[in-house]
């Protein structure tokens, strides 16, 4: 189907393309096996100006928005969803920065993160503190012209690899919804380290581990917005950002139907390729009307969000919902299709199923994305009474 | 450090047409690509830069549209192309195409280091590289595989060889052809990629160059083709039976009786 992207959109998609079959689908397997950063295609990514999209142009970026940061990510998850979360944490961590951060923070931080020369990532999940976002631990107390954070981050995807942090942690423990703060860190920080590294079901390129932060010194210039905004700064980002796992999730079934459909051609049983089985064709032909809903709606929402819109908790939370579940739907189905060849690690769609369970876990699980829509609906016929 | 990469258009295939009448390449219809050996030319030059700075000029030789391996250079982020086209050019031997290029990288003033890929894929002779620099009078190193130290006056590289490599320091201005372990070519850039569509490729052709007809082409070709062809296997065929060390046995039996190979005294 033709989006009507325009040049420069399409050749971001080309140049991803190029990228993914080039140097991402020849070592996924391998990186998959040994749990292995993609430092090498980080570097490749970066040199293809790939961490500039979404950074405006006066910080040397090339200002996209949404819908471009979707185009590539879908792009790079059709090969490896583990090269393509680490490409997006990058932005996860730099959209804050973008939304929040004063001009000599961007002017700081931007061209550092678009040139791709430091990965960046976005910390906020703790050990005993997940969907429940308001009960994080982590503090940070104004010390002079310094903030000293204690505590620590749990399962931060780029933790250990990227160069600077957004991490969100309580200023006023009284102040309740109002008592976080976003805080820039850098890796060489004083006082803060890297803890567990964890080991992981799927996405096993990208790397998940844990922050320490033990008396971390850091200037009071590196507050994003200002204090009380912490968990402003965390909402506005996922806005942002959700519909961009709805981008690797259209990207990683349509990498499961290229998969399941080849092998369906040429697999044959009961003397016929089984893909003229009925029942096998209908299993591929819900997989292409599944994904192309999920990328219609990831367009629109992109489109959507990036036309000025205000208010899009509810669209991002649905361009996030939507296709998630359909990947895990798609790419199950894909190892159906391919039958005991699916579920050997020799064919890449059972790291593709391993992979698509994360889209429905992260940047909120899909359970509490349902929560903010339903919020959003109280509200909506509330008004219409 | 002002860098000049060689760059040649050859067709993607080895579908390769040949034209009966003339014996030369048809070149049009065929996908045309970058010279997979130039693609790591352009590698190291942009390696280079990346280390002292500077300015990359990529040239190509070559009919009009080879004007779009400019523009795929250009991708990967090279500063300039500069095109050499002219019918006068036609039928170049490898003496007649370093008689343009040379003058060429000469006329871009003060190039420090002239990077040509190990050998074209179509030509396969190797010698444009090597040709350039006797031209220009200047030292050249040949399968140049990695650099050691990158200086403005001066490099230290390293040469492949069958059984290893040398270490080789040569002073600047000079050319070096390199070899694929120089470095994976990058991707392009996307602002790359945004430059090359509004980029215009400035065109040179004998006249601009300073050079007379009969210096160049065909005219100024001391090679000429005179047949392209696939030559015929006509030997004779032997299917040979037995063990693995019978087999073997017969083998070098052939080959001795046929004097391909001589057993040592
Ligand atoms: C690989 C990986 C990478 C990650 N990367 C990052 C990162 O970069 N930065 C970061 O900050 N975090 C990151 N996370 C954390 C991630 O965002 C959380 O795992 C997620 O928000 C869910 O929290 P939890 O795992 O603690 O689950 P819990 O909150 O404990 O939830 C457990 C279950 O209960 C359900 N549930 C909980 N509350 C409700 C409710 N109110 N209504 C209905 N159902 C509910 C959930 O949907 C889920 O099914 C990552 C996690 C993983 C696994
Ligand atoms: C059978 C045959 C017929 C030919 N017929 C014709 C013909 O009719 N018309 C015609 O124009 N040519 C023709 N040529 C091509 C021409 O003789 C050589 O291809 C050309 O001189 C380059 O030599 P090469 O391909 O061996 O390059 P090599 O010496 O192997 O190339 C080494 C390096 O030199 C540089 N280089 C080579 N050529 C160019 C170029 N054109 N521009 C920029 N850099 C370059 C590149 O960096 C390349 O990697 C023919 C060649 C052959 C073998």
């Amino acid at each position: 189907m033709d989006y009507f992207f325009t040049e420069e959109q399409e050749m971001i998609r080309d140049l991803c393309r190029q990228i993914a079959e080039e140097r991402i689908k020849p070592v996924r397997a391998e990186l998959d096996e040994k749990e292995e950063f993609p430092r090498e295609i980080m570097k490749a990514l970066a040199q293809a100006d790939l961490f500039q999209i979404i950074i405006p142009e006066e910080y040397g970026g090339l200002g996209g928005g949404c819908l471009e940061n979707c185009i590539a990510v879908e792009e790079l998850s059709r090969a490896c969803c583990g090269v393509s979360t680490s490409y997006a944490a990058s932005f996860l961590g730099a959209y804050p920065m973008l939304l929040f951060g004063n001009e000599a923070q961007k002017e700081k931080y931007l061209p550092l993160i678009g040139s791709g020369e430091k990965l960046c990532a976005f910390a906020l999940t703790e050990s005993s503190s997940g969907s429940d976002a308001g009960s994080i631990q982590t503090e940070a107390k104004k010390d002079g012209d310094s903030y000293v954070l204690n505590g620590s981050k749990q399962w931060i995807t780029n933790g250990g690899e990227a160069g600077v942090y957004t991490v969100i942690a309580i200023t006023d423990r009284s102040k309740g919804a109002r008592g976080a703060t976003a805080f820039i860190v850098e890796a060489d920080d004083p006082g803060f380290s890297i803890g567990k590294k964890e080991i992981k079901m799927g996405i096993r390129a990208s790397a998940t581990a844990e922050l320490i932060f033990k008396d971390c010194r850091i200037p009071a210039d590196r507050v994003l917005g200002k204090e009380g905004l912490g968990f402003v700064v965390a909402m506005r980002t996922f806005d942002k950002s959700r519909p961009g796992v709805g981008a690797q999730a259209v990207g990683v079934a349509q990498g499961a139907l290229d998969e399941a459909a080849a092998f369906a051609r040429v697999r044959k049983q009961f003397g016929k390729p089984i893909i003229t089985f009925q029942a096998v064709a209908h299993m591929l032909a819900d997989m292409a009307v599944d994904i192309e809903a999920g990328r219609a709606l990831v367009y629109a929402a992109a489109r959507y969000i990036d036309s000025g819109a205000k208010d899009f908790s509810k669209v991002s939370a649905i361009a996030k919902v939507f296709p998630t579940d359909m990947a895990m739907r798609v790419t199950t189905n894909a190892v159906q299709v391919l039958g005991g060849h699916g579920y050997m690690r020799e064919y890449p769609v059972e790291k593709m199923m391993r992979d698509a369970k994360i889209l429905q876990i992260y940047e909120g699980t899909n359970q509490i994305q349902r929560n903010v829509i339903g919020q959003e609906l109280n509200k909506e016929y509330g008004r219409k009474k | 450090m002002k860098i000049a990469v060689c760059i040649k258009q050859v067709p993607d295939t080895a579908n390769v047409k040949l034209d009966p009448e003339t014996h030369t390449l048809k070149r049009e219809g065929v996908e045309s690509i970058v010279n997979p050996f130039d693609l790591f030319a352009l590698e190291a030059a942009l390696r280079i830069k990346e280390a002292a700075g500077g300015e990359i000029v990529a040239v190509t030789m070559g009919p009009p549209q080879a004007e779009t391996v400019i523009k795929d250079a250009i991708g990967f982020g090279v500063d300039e192309g500069l095109l050499l086209s002219d019918r006068a050019f036609a039928g170049a031997d490898t003496w007649a195409t370093t008689a343009a290029l040379a003058k060429a990288i000469e006329g871009l003033g003060d190039v420090d280091l002239v990077i040509c890929g190990k050998q074209a894929v179509d030509g396969d002779t190797a010698q444009v590289g090597p040709g350039i620099a006797q031209r220009l009078g200047l030292p050249h190193v040949a399968f140049v595989k990695g650099f050691r130290e990158i200086e403005d006056k001066r490099l230290v590289v390293e040469r492949q060889m069958d059984d290893g490599y040398d270490v080789v320091e040569l002073p600047l201005p000079a050319l070096i052809t390199v070899v694929r372990e120089v470095g994976e070519p990058r991707p392009p850039s996307l602002k790359g990629k945004m430059r090359a569509k509004k980029y215009t490729v400035p065109m040179q052709g004998a006249a601009d160059l300073g050079l007379e007809a009969d210096q160049v082409g065909l005219a100024g070709s001391f090679t000429q083709v005179v047949k392209v062809f696939a030559p015929s296997h006509s030997g004779e065929r032997r299917r040979l039976e037995g063990s693995e060390d019978e087999m073997g046995a017969q083998v070098i039996d052939a080959l001795v009786d046929n004097q391909v190979i001589m057993l040592g005294s």
